[in-house]
């Protein structure tokens, strides 16, 4: 085990200098980089400013010199600085972090506490009203886009309440301080809470159909004991990989939720970093969010064998 | 178009019953808060190009003279004092002398002198040691050959001939005056100003929030306690803002006509104005390379456009048809609409327009059986596509198929600096509703923003002449006269001039937009709120 830990963390630092370098190189092959879309507002104005500004951004340099200049900024601790509010890079990314995380720890939970419990009512219950019902809710939330889904959420708080959750930093109630996370995490959880229903659904009934659970009721055990203590521990594998899987996709997710709830999180500060072409920003907002999915990766195969005792990687 | 204009001008009869409400005496305090629809690059307003910067920041500085912020329409006569105490024009109208105010500091307490008006104006052209990053209204100084100081309290400025529009150009909300002892860089970030409001703070893609500057030199001013923009950029969020109270008033002059039915449907006790914005929508033809290289296949392209078409479609007929001046009652130097509809492409038959264009453009090799295939360039924004459909639509009318070519932001301006393309939709926003800021930067030879590189040396003398006359009767005439060759000569075709919504709710009071300028009118130092 200690062996394939070692060998995963090898691989995962091998990854991180991949990402690194692509990223590097996708975001100057894009065309136009800041200085451009600075002077396009202006329309044209005068090419020596233009080259000046090149100059003082370094983005005259070679592209493996600024590669260099960035790594080696990175493992000295420095971030660099935001080309376009001309702040420590560090500053700009830190405070948003805690905002992004809190919503995608309540979107996770929400897709968790939903998903689960109603995927395994929905195998156990299978063919039933209950069962068509909860596959048409899990169906709809696959299909469902997270920007309308969003919009409809805020419409309706809007025509219903009066009111709208909008981000707020320091929420005066609790129900505002509920809604500024509670309300996106759900918009942006629901389509995750519908994956993870189906996969636990599946996974139940394959699981449900095992010898050993026949087993089980053949030696009187309960309904709920052979539905939860024996199946559902079983079954449970794929679902974690799937929110696994889900943790790090979800910031597809959160972009659009930020972004139609404007709260000023990572995800929507990196599409902003984008369209400004802030590569300080971008760089390093995608190397953290390519440690979460590694780490998110790592994590999950992890607890598999910390689950299933069958699972030892090479030991 | 007579109904437009009476559109038009039923609006701007409306203002002063506005006025009226906000007759009563003003109460003081508050946060007025309102969505901001971009995050702006920079604090920095001589370092920017878009009226986002000028909308939030504009109420942090002072300029030397600005236009009435209660008077919709910017004209000379509406020009009042600001630092400037008062200004005078020598005999030659060459130099023009400013008294300035005394007494009044930057929001550091420093005092404000005139080393800080000829510090600001050295930097404008280029003359000093610290520079900006960018520098877009440099040309708006090219007459000025030297601003020079009298002491603490006068500055004046030296003109290499008469130019009577520079007093304009410095009444525009883009020519703030900086302070000398702030660096250009601090200025993008922590702008000190000696305006009714002081900057507080400025979160990329947040906020931006400014409080009451309570030594401000005018007694009794501002009114309100601080103003509070939160940036949002989904604009069906901002507008649910608006309308659940969130905001108090939307950003100016960026609610479309759709939307402000439902802005009115949803929050019906709103205040909405619909006014122009000195923005045209107008057609780049690349003439140094074929086929636009052929005069008739430019004037066929101009007689084959339904302005009507347009504003139907896009503004539901709230827009306005004019040359490169904004169309009146707005605008202050529109042609007269018969010489208008003497230009051709302008006249109301447009069959007769288009069977004159199917005849040029035979004449040059075209017609049923040979069609001209074309791209049509533009950005990957709404306000440019979606006009750039139609005009691909009307095109098929003269034997030209086009083909959208729609262009990231970033690479717009340097694809048709290369000259990349072939016919271009394009918005021009004019911050001044004066000729010499239009003309010098959109049409005279080898200005950087003259995208077709349109060059008439006829006209560049003409432009020199209605710059440097004095007699406002004599130069409007020279205006017009400019403007229908500039149409005649398809330099630019001009489709039509926009117009924007702007709404608040009833318990905002003092706010007056600007009829003939998107940038000017943005000090707030008169609002409050009655509640």
């Amino acid at each position: 085990m200690f062996a394939y830990i070692v060998r995963r963390l090898a691989l995962m630092l091998v990854t991180l200098i991949g990402i690194s370098i692509i990223i590097f190189v996708l975001l100057r092959v894009v065309p136009g980089n800041i200085v451009d879309i600075l002077f396009d507002a202006a329309g044209f104005v005068d090419p020596t400013d233009k080259a000046n500004l090149e100059k003082e951004l370094g983005l005259d340099l070679p592209i493996w010199q600024q590669y260099l200049n960035w790594i080696g900024g990175l493992l000295r601790g420095d971030l660099g600085y935001s080309y376009v509010s001309e702040k420590p890079a560090l500053d700009e990314i830190l405070p948003r972090i805690p905002i992004t995380a809190r919503l995608a720890a309540l979107a996770l939970l929400f897709s968790a506490s939903i998903g689960i419990p109603l995927g395994v009512i929905s195998a156990v219950h299978q063919g039933s009203k209950l069962d068509y019902t909860l596959r048409l809710v899990s169906l709809s939330g696959l299909s469902l886009p997270s920007f309308w889904l969003g919009l409809l959420v805020l419409m309706a708080s809007v025509s219903l309440f009066g009111a709208m959750p909008i981000y707020n930093p320091n929420p005066k109630t609790w129900t505002e301080a509920f809604a500024i996370y509670a309300v996106p995490a759900m918009a942006v959880g629901f389509r995750s809470a519908a994956l993870t229903m189906r996969i636990t659904r599946s996974s139940m009934l394959e699981i449900l159909r095992q010898d050993y659970i026949r087993t089980a009721r053949a030696k009187g055990a309960s309904e709920s004991s052979v539905n939860y203590r024996h199946a559902l521990k079983n079954a449970i594998l794929p679902v974690i990989t799937v929110i696994g899987i889900e943790a790090a996709f979800l910031i597809g997710g959160l972009i659009v939720t930020e972004t139609v709830f404007n709260i000023p999180g990572v995800a929507r500060f990196l599409v902003e970093a984008l369209r400004w072409r802030d590569y300080p920003i971008v760089q390093n907002l995608v190397m953290l969010i390519a440690v979460v999915v590694v780490v998110a990766n790592f994590t999950v195969d992890m607890l598999y064998a910390a689950i299933d005792p069958r699972i030892r990687y090479g030991d | 178009m007579r109904s437009v204009h009476a559109l038009a001008a039923a609006a701007l009869l409306l203002l002063p019953a506005y006025d009226v409400a906000s007759a009563a005496e003003p109460k003081q305090g508050g946060i007025l808060r309102m969505y901001h629809r971009d995050s702006p690059g920079s604090a920095s307003i001589h370092e920017g190009a878009t009226y986002s910067v000028n909308i939030p920041f504009m109420p942090v500085f002072n300029n030397l003279v600005i236009f009435k912020q209660d008077v919709p329409q910017n004209s000379v006569e509406s020009i009042v004092p600001d630092l400037a105490e008062s200004w005078a024009w020598s005999a030659d109208n060459k130099k023009l002398t400013f008294k300035l105010r005394q007494g009044v500091k930057w929001h550091d307490g420093k005092p404000f002198t005139s080393a800080d008006v000829k510090c600001t104006f050295d930097m404008l052209m280029g003359k000093s040691q610290q520079k900006f990053r960018q520098n877009p209204r440099k040309s708006w100084y090219d007459q000025v050959s030297d601003v020079t100081v009298n002491g603490d309290f006068e500055a004046s400025f030296e003109l290499k001939r008469p130019q009577p529009a520079l007093l304009s150009l410095l009444a525009s909300g883009y020519t703030p005056v900086y302070p000398c002892h702030v660096s250009p860089g601090d200025m993008r970030t922590k702008p000190v100003g000696t305006g009714p409001f002081k900057f507080v703070e400025f979160k990329a893609n947040e906020s931006i929030k400014l409080t009451k500057n309570t030594d401000y030199w005018k007694k009794g001013l501002p009114h309100l306690d601080g103003i509070e923009f939160t940036i949002i950029t989904n604009r069906s969020t901002a507008i649910l803002g608006f309308v659940s109270d969130k905001f108090d008033m939307t950003f100016p002059t960026e609610v479309s006509i759709p939307l402000l039915k439902e802005v009115k449907t949803q929050a019906p006790k709103a205040v909405c104005v619909v006014e122009p914005i000195n923005v045209a929508t107008n057609i780049i033809v690349n003439s140094s390379s074929p086929p636009f290289d052929n005069l008739d296949i430019r004037r066929a392209l101009a007689l084959s456009l339904d302005r009507k078409a347009f504003i139907q479609i896009m503004f539901e007929g709230q827009a306005d048809i004019g040359g490169t001046m904004l169309p009146a009652p707005g605008g202050l130097w529109a042609m007269p609409k018969e010489m208008m509809e003497s230009i051709p492409g302008y006249g109301p038959d447009i069959n007769a327009n288009r069977d004159e264009a199917r005849k040029l453009m035979q004449k040059a090799g075209y017609g049923p059986d040979k069609r001209l295939a074309v791209k049509v360039a533009t950005r990957n924004i709404p306000i440019y596509r979606d006009p750039a459909v139609i005009l691909i639509d009307q095109l098929k009318s003269i034997y030209i198929d086009g083909e959208l070519d729609v262009v990231d932001t970033a690479q717009w301006f340097p694809k048709v600096a290369r000259k990349d393309y072939t016919l271009g939709l394009n918005l021009t926003g004019n911050a001044v509703d004066d000729p010499d800021q239009s003309f010098y930067e959109n049409y005279s030879c080898g200005s950087e923003r003259n995208y077709t590189n349109y060059c008439n040396r006829e006209i560049e003398k003409l432009f020199d002449q209605q710059s440097a006359e004095t007699d406002k009767e004599k130069r409007r005439k020279l205006v017009w006269e400019i403007d229908k060759k500039l149409q005649e000569d398809v330099a630019r075709p001009i489709i039509f001039h926009g117009r924007s919504g702007t709404c608040w709710h009833p318990y905002v009071k003092g706010v007056t937009i600007m009829v003939n300028s998107s940038y000017n009118g943005y000090r707030y130092e008169d609002v409050w709120m009655d509640k």
